[in-house]
């Protein structure tokens, strides 16, 4: 089969950064009318690749083809006006404005005074009904809608300009299933109308069910072109990480369920606990050693009851017992000195000080639960950096670097040594493994499992069903803020009976 | 090489760098500008540097507290009215006690008036921290009220006062040195070692960065604004100590006028962010050694007073222009790797990294 002219092509594209090869000679196209996805661990060149692509980095090599003609971008905006139009995981919408607005930011109708704000409003309309979304009303402010709609309007936003190519990377890192059926239905229907689309994401699932063809990158390095139907996910992800699954493997189906004596006083013992509008009075108990997931979908009310154990957010009815004790748990530090600890899913904005080196970001929560006075001696911090850095090995191996320069995963794995540091009785981890890639993931597994052996109890929260029942002694299901079963894991319970609690509970609605 | 270009990236070289233009120029003038005599009749030493470094103790002192204001990314509009505050304070508690020779009355005044500044201070601290008020909002405020509060303690006049003791402290000098610069430089030392020693400054930086996932990690914010506010509060009043021990009279209208420009004007050559976080101490002391080296120079180069305001923007303009990183590749001609457009969220270790003091 011949292929058809690409839209856009990489060709032999070297970019290098002081000290790094960040591409290396990588080719990549992308075809008219095609979902094509990028793959690769952190760090592989993706984010690298698709910045080159939008004009945002220079290239020092080889090509950028638009069209079949050379392109030399210069800016962002010269890349828009070739025709390339990006999304990128965090939203870039301001919420301030209409929906309308945002569709038609920059592209707004011009009448004989200025704006015809009647005119734009209307073209707003035509482009979101040409998505799907026609029932959105353009004036309406962009923060009256979901994450996922705004998801969708940014997508709305991209196409005003026409574009023939469509990049999206990490759409679906903030969506629910329901959303992310939406959010594909929308993806389809460009592509049918002939637009080419590079889709990131670290949902294997996903990248299944949409893409057409995968591009696997290594460490800067192109690794291969597929198509999807020829490539199983066992060959992608060994050819993501370079080397067999045999370990990711082991994890999950050797790993004993203990038997587990539940009468004894459990770590934390929740009564009742709840918050208006964020969480229905539930009940929970934790045992020391005990790995205890939290399953449910987005917004299912999972985060919520963790912030309210960590303290994060307090609680207008319920009573709280540590060890026993009945204790009032109104802010993270009152958490954290009663050995919880809360990793969160939102890590731009509740995790990492970014401008603050890996070693304070380490130690802050040490130093936090010392108060200002006590400076932790010098000895100590790089004792405990050198141990975290170490046991979660963190790229790149300098202490001093501010952390916002590392990628997610290695943020995340930078956050994790915070909160082992504080050697928590209670360690609440809030999707650990989101956006961060396939090794890390396998890496975050164990820790878990050897804390829990070690007497640690955790809580583990994941949108991955599989990972949550592989990882879990207990299941607590939540749904639409409230806790709706409990299973004690066993040999009969899967991501699937997990589901299908999760769907039974509801009006006839299925995840 | 590559320490001459750490040097250049360093936020106060080009502060530095700008001190010692303006002497340049000055000694240009007027090849003696340098020069220090013995004055005849006191034995002291005197010059044009000397009442450079006069003129900075009280600027040091403001920019000194506003330095950790800015870096939790608050504002602090308030300090030069604390600083007549503080003036007010000590004029009328020399003038009450009338004591002419007397140390203790000198040290009652210096403590009363710190106190009361801290006292303003903390009531910015509780509006910020406690009440969720805007820093901006709340020490505006305080900037109105200030100098009403100086007007009432003085009951509206610019009292004067004698006392010889009080009056060294802008006119002494140690080992050749104003006293006052002494002081505010043992100050801005011991406070430096208060932030680097204990964990405070950690903290004040880590809540400009990030206020959410700094509560996150279990820090307590309020305390630590309060301290701050608290802090710049009973500085700005020791500022308002110098300023008003070399005239001994308190002008209730005039003192620390428009002296909150001047500090912020310092922090950010000294290359504190407004936007918060990593704050250099050094950097804002060179800041306000070159707002008092530039307030000199005006001065001395007979700028008429009309144009003073336009000579200082431009001056500072130019400054700020060749911190910025971006201004200088353009310089250089070098081409920018920085991404300009998105926050550096996902984004892999590639940048390079900028140099913090």
């Amino acid at each position: 089969m011949t292929d058809p002219t690409p839209l856009a092509e990489v060709r032999n594209v070297s970019i290098t950064f002081p000290g790094v090869k960040a591409l290396d000679d990588v080719s990549f196209r992308l075809l008219p009318g095609e979902v094509h996805a990028l793959m690769g661990e952190n760090g592989a060149g993706k984010s690298t690749l698709i910045k080159a692509l939008t004009g945002v980095y220079r290239i020092d090599s080889g090509a950028i083809l638009v069209g079949g003609a050379q392109q030399h971008f210069t800016s962002t905006a010269s890349a828009q006006a070739a025709g390339i139009s990006t999304v990128y995981q965090e939203v870039n919408l301001c919420t301030n404005l209409s929906i309308g607005e945002n569709v038609m930011l920059g592209h707004e109708v011009r009448g004989w005074a200025g704006i015809n704000w009647r005119r734009t409003h209307a073209e707003a309309r035509r482009v979101l009904g040409g998505m799907g979304l026609g029932h959105l009303d353009p004036r309406a402010p962009l923060s009256s809608i979901s994450i996922a709609l705004q998801q969708l309007v940014a997508i709305s936003r991209a196409m005003v300009t026409e574009s023939k190519v469509l990049i999206l990377d990490e759409p679906t890192s903030s969506l629910d299933a329901q959303e992310v059926a939406t959010l594909f239905d929308v993806i389809r229907r460009l592509r049918d109308s002939g637009v080419a689309i590079l889709f990131v994401s670290h949902f294997l699932d996903q990248i299944y069910a949409i893409s057409d063809r995968i591009t696997v990158l290594r460490n800067g390095q192109f690794v291969g072109e597929y198509l999807t139907t020829e490539l199983d996910r066992t060959q992608l992800i060994s050819k993501m990480i370079g080397k067999d699954l045999e370990s990711l493997r082991a994890l999950g189906s050797n790993r004993q369920v203990a038997e587990r004596d539940r009468t004894a006083v459990p770590v934390m013992s929740a009564d009742n606990i709840g918050r208006k509008g964020a969480l229905a009075p539930t009940d929970i108990d934790i045992h020391r050693g005990e790995v205890v997931g939290f399953a449910g979908l987005l917004g299912s009310g999972r985060t919520e009851l963790a912030r309210l154990l960590f303290g994060a957010d307090r609680a207008d009815t319920g009573t709280v017992r540590v060890d026993g004790k009945k204790v009032v748990i109104a802010s993270p530090r009152a958490g954290l000195a009663k050995g919880i600890a809360y990793a969160t899913e939102n890590r731009r904005d509740d995790g990492i000080i970014g401008d603050l080196s890996i070693r304070e970001n380490i130690m802050l929560a040490v130093q936090a639960q010392r108060g200002w006075l006590k400076r932790v001696p010098a000895r100590e911090v790089d004792r405990l950096v050198a141990t975290y850095m170490e046991r979660f090995s963190v790229r790149p191996n300098d202490p001093d670097r501010p952390i916002r320069l590392l990628s997610g995963g290695n943020q995340q794995k930078v956050l994790l040594g915070r909160w082992l540091a504080t050697e928590p009785e209670l360690l609440l981890l809030d999707e650990p493994t989101r956006g961060i890639d396939v090794g890390t993931k396998a890496d975050i597994q164990e820790t878990v499992a050897e804390l829990a052996e070690g007497g640690m109890s955790v809580v583990f929260i994941s949108s991955e069903l599989e990972e949550v029942v592989r990882l879990s002694e207990r299941i607590v299901i939540l749904k639409d803020r409230e806790k709706v079963g409990e299973v004690v894991n066993g040999p009969d319970v899967t991501a699937e009976s997990i589901v299908s609690i999760i769907a039974g509970t509801s009006e006839g609605e299925s995840a | 090489m590559s320490y001459l270009k750490s040097l250049v990236r360093t936020p106060w070289f080009w502060g530095a760098v700008g001190i010692v233009l303006l002497l340049a120029l000055n000694t240009f003038k007027d090849p003696n500008y340098l020069a220090i005599g013995v004055n005849p009749t006191t034995g002291l030493l005197s010059g044009n540097i000397l009442d450079i470094l006069r003129v900075s103790a009280p600027i040091i002192m403001i920019a000194l507290g506003m330095t950790f204001v800015i870096a939790t990314s608050g504002i602090d509009l308030s300090v030069g009215s604390v600083m007549a505050v503080g003036g007010a304070v000590a004029m009328e508690t020399l003038s009450t006690l009338n004591a002419p020779a007397s140390p203790g009355a000198m040290f009652a005044a210096i403590a009363l008036a710190v106190l009361l500044g801290a006292v303003l201070g903390a009531v910015n601290g509780f509006l910020v921290a406690v009440i969720g008020l805007q820093p901006f909002i709340s020490t505006l405020v305080m900037m109105l009220a200030g100098r009403g509060i100086a007007r009432v303690i003085t009951g509206g006049q610019n009292t004067n006062a004698t006392n010889a003791p009080f009056r060294e402290l802008a006119n002494g000098q140690v080992l050749g040195l104003p006293l006052s610069f002494v002081l505010a430089i043992v100050i801005v030392v011991l406070i430096a070692l208060v932030m680097r020693r204990t964990a405070l400054g950690l903290m004040i930086e880590s809540i400009g960065i990030n206020p959410q996932a700094s509560r996150m990690a279990g820090i307590r914010p309020r305390p630590i604004l309060i301290t701050v506010y608290t802090l710049s509060a009973a500085l700005a009043a020791i500022g308002g100590l110098f300023t008003v021990s070399e005239v001994m009279t308190v002008d209730v209208s005039g003192t620390g006028y428009q002296m909150e420009l001047d500090a912020i004007l310092a922090v950010v050559i000294g290359g504190t962010s407004l936007a918060g976080g990593k704050f250099s101490i050094l950097g804002s002391t060179i800041g306000a050694l070159l707002i008092a080296t530039l307030n000199k120079t005006v001065i001395f180069l007979g700028v008429s007073s009309a144009a003073t305001p336009a000579f200082k923007a431009i001056v500072i303009i130019v400054l700020v222009l060749l911190q910025s990183e971006r201004i200088r590749e353009m310089l250089l001609g070098r081409r920018s790797r920085r991404d300009m457009t998105i926050p550096p969220v996902t984004n892999p270790a590639t940048r390079t990294e900028e140099a913090v003091a």
